[in-house]
């Protein structure tokens, strides 16, 4: 079997006495999209912040491309790596938040080229035709100049997706992306992700769109009490999912909000 | 260091630090007492206000919160007299200024309290019925009130320091009481080492029991 | 009238200028002073920040008044002796040290952890994330408070009146003394220095406006 570019195995974490993640255990293969779902309290949030080390981890092991993220490689002991070790390595896995998390003070631009300049060390002049190139991608060529409060949240968030992508990383981690939008804009940014999913693009999606789930994810993983208790082909596992009494009830959920 | 300190003479007229410290804490409460009801009165005057009331309320504020405390004092005790051919003590006088002083800035604390509530409670308010007075006196006063408290306290602990400056026109608080020591004994920095602890702590007390007062009232309970 | 109050003017103007090299001195050291502290308050080990929070405390719990006597009449007793105007002068700095300690300390941690995790994500170091990310929005959110402090400064400037140094309070004290003619000359020294605070206090409403898209 060749290696996958994702390897989770046993991770657990713990926030003070309260165990989040209790042996998580997953495999992404090079191009698959994951959409991970759950209720919430289920531990995939952290597990996403754990892949490029926004959280600790406190047992088991997270490689991308085979490279440990948390712990220095090597002789047994474990060795968590310093933040300065871990920049280059977070710099290859991409990430996308709820809360889009954009820099205030830059422009959508801007908000692209800080990383490719000052992480990649590529030139200006380079970096501004790369981002334009991502930024007209999501939809965003009138926007370059636009501060993101003068953006609306969908256009903050498709700013936050080129930011992440632009820097070609290996692996795209999407964390509720469209949880803080208002309905009418969640498609825009959906079909966003779509296209990179078209592409060929790794992501690993924690999402509550069932719709997107099932069209474009390759697999679903379900959570629940921190661990992986579903994990099949989308499609495969929605059709099941009477069978699985959990599963069944957390979808009834869903579909009550909606 | 060859000085030898000696606090004798600190602790010979330490009565007069004691109620030095009991007149400052006394000017402070009724300064913020007569503060909080000018402005609480311009707060609602502000906010239900025409133009130019809303004019002379802003050049109030903005005169007292750009002028030194220290000249305002004076301008009170010496000055305004001077004019008006009337006179009153010291320490009616510095209370006064400390008076109008705490007035300025608890306007802006109040009318952003009232700001604060949410539009929501008054609309129920409306809707069960209750009269405009009743929805002042029921629903806006209680709410602001405890939306303002943690600013209360700080107001109220920023002028017991405050009060430091009665000194200069000789009402007789604690660092006039300082003084009095200072100079009738020479023993200038043992008085300083004595009363600059009995601000500290009187600060921190007075802070930390607010903080429990306003935790009794608390919206959110723990 | 006006010949009186003209006559007094160059004698204010003195005053006046003490009063600007006092507050500006302070300001310019507290700048300095703060910031460092207030970065060390937020980035520093336990043994960096627990003697600034404790410094800080006690001198917020301080009279300025008391601080600036403690000064005067404590430094010489160490043998250091700067006279009354540098005593006051290291009086109000150390008190406004404090404070920006506390504005910068706000600025820093009033910016939202995202924005320190989007930094992460895409790879900067902390030296970068810093230089990049928080400060240039720490800045925005740090010069409206400060810049009230700064008016704040020059307020307390007033009281190095009472250690005799004749900046524009002690001026117009002096002129009074002369002139027997109290509210007038106060009202003078009042829009002196209101002028000055008033334009200081509106420089920084309208700066809190501008910057106000750093909110979230």
């Amino acid at each position: 079997m060749s290696q996958s570019l994702v390897q989770i195995r046993g991770v657990k974490k713990s926030f003070g006495t309260t165990r989040v993640l209790d042996g998580v255990d997953l495999d992404v293969a090079k191009g698959e999209v994951v959409c991970v779902i759950g209720p919430s309290g289920s531990g995939k949030t952290t597990l996403l912040r754990c892949i490029n080390l926004l959280e600790t981890y406190d047992d088991g092991s997270i490689k991308v491309d085979s490279v440990e993220v948390g712990y220095e490689d090597g002789s047994g002991s474990r060795k968590r790596r310093s933040e300065r070790a871990l920049a280059p390595i977070r710099a290859d896995i991409g990430m996308v938040f709820q809360l889009f998390n954009l820099f205030p003070h830059l422009s959508a631009l801007e908000n692209v080229t800080l990383g490719l300049t000052k992480v990649r060390g590529i030139s200006k002049a380079e970096a501004k035709d790369r981002a334009t190139h991502w930024l007209t991608r999501v939809g965003l060529a009138d926007k370059l100049q636009s501060l993101p409060s003068q953006l609306s949240g969908g256009q903050q968030q498709r700013v936050g997706i080129a930011r992440a992508v632009a820097m070609g990383p290996k692996v795209l981690l999407l964390d509720e992306i469209t949880s803080a939008l208002d309905p009418e804009l969640v498609g825009e940014v959906l079909s966003v992700v779509q296209g990179l999913a078209k592409d060929g693009m790794t992501m690993i999606v924690v999402t509550h769109e069932m719709t997107f789930a099932r069209d474009v994810g390759s697999r679903i993983v379900f959570m629940d009490d921190g661990r992986v208790q579903i994990d099949g082909p989308s499609r495969e596992v929605l059709a099941n999912a009477a069978s699985h009494e959990r599963l069944k009830s957390f979808l009834a959920r869903i579909e009550m909000k909606h | 260091m060859d000085y030898h300190f000696n606090f004798n003479f600190v602790w010979r007229y330490a009565d007069k630090l004691y109620w030095g410290l009991l007149l400052s804490l006394e000017i402070a409460f009724v300064s913020i007492l007569i503060g909080m009801v000018i402005g609480l009165g311009l707060a609602l005057a502000y906010t239900g206000g025409g133009r130019l009331v809303r004019t002379a309320i802003a050049a109030y504020v903005e005169f007292i919160r750009n002028v030194p405390l220290l000249l305002l004092v004076y301008l009170v005790f010496y000055g305004i007299p001077s004019a008006g051919g009337f006179a009153y003590d010291a320490q009616t006088s510095f209370v006064a200024t400390l008076a109008l002083y705490s007035g300025a800035y608890l306007v802006e604390v109040f009318r952003a309290g009232l700001d604060a509530i949410p539009k929501g409670l008054i609309d129920a308010g409306k809707s069960i019925g209750l009269t405009p007075w009743q929805r002042f006196l029921y629903v806006r006063m209680p709410m602001m009130f405890r939306i303002v408290l943690p600013s209360l306290s700080n107001v109220y602990v920023s002028l017991f320091k405050d009060t430091s400056l009665a000194y200069v026109i000789a009402v007789p608080e604690l660092t006039y009481g300082a003084n009095w020591i200072k100079t009738n004994t020479f023993r200038v920095i043992e008085v300083w080492l004595v009363v600059w602890p009995m601000y500290l702590v009187t600060c921190y007390v007075l802070l930390h029991g607010l903080r429990l007062l306003e935790r009794r009232f608390s919206l959110v309970r723990r | 009238m006006i010949a009186y109050i003209a006559n007094t003017l160059p004698f204010l103007w003195e005053g006046l200028l003490v009063t600007l090299a006092v507050s500006g001195l302070v300001v310019a050291i507290s700048l300095a002073t703060g910031v460092l502290s207030g970065v060390g308050l937020v980035y520093g080990p336990w043994w960096v920040r627990l003697p600034i929070r404790i410094y800080s405390d006690i001198l917020r719990g301080t009279p300025l008044l008391v601080l600036i006597f403690l000064i005067i009449y404590g430094l010489p007793l160490l043998g250091i002796d700067f006279g009354n105007y540098g005593s006051a002068v290291i009086a109000l700095a150390a008190f406004k040290t404090a404070h920006v300690a506390e504005i910068a300390r706000g600025a820093i941690q009033s910016i939202h952890y995202g924005q320190t995790d989007a930094g992460k994500a895409i790879g900067l170091t902390f030296p970068q994330r810093l230089q990049y990310v928080i400060l240039p929005q720490a800045v925005r959110r740090f010069l409206p408070p400060w810049i009230n402090a700064v008016a704040d400064a020059v307020k307390g400037s007033a009281l190095v009146s009472l250690a005799g140094i004749v900046d524009l309070t002690l001026a117009v004290q002096q002129v009074i003394g002369r002139t027997y003619d109290p509210l007038p000359m106060y009202l003078l020294g009042a829009a002196m220095y209101f002028i000055i605070n008033y334009s200081l206090s509106q420089t920084s409403r309208r700066l809190e406006a501008r910057f106000a898209y750093i909110r979230e």
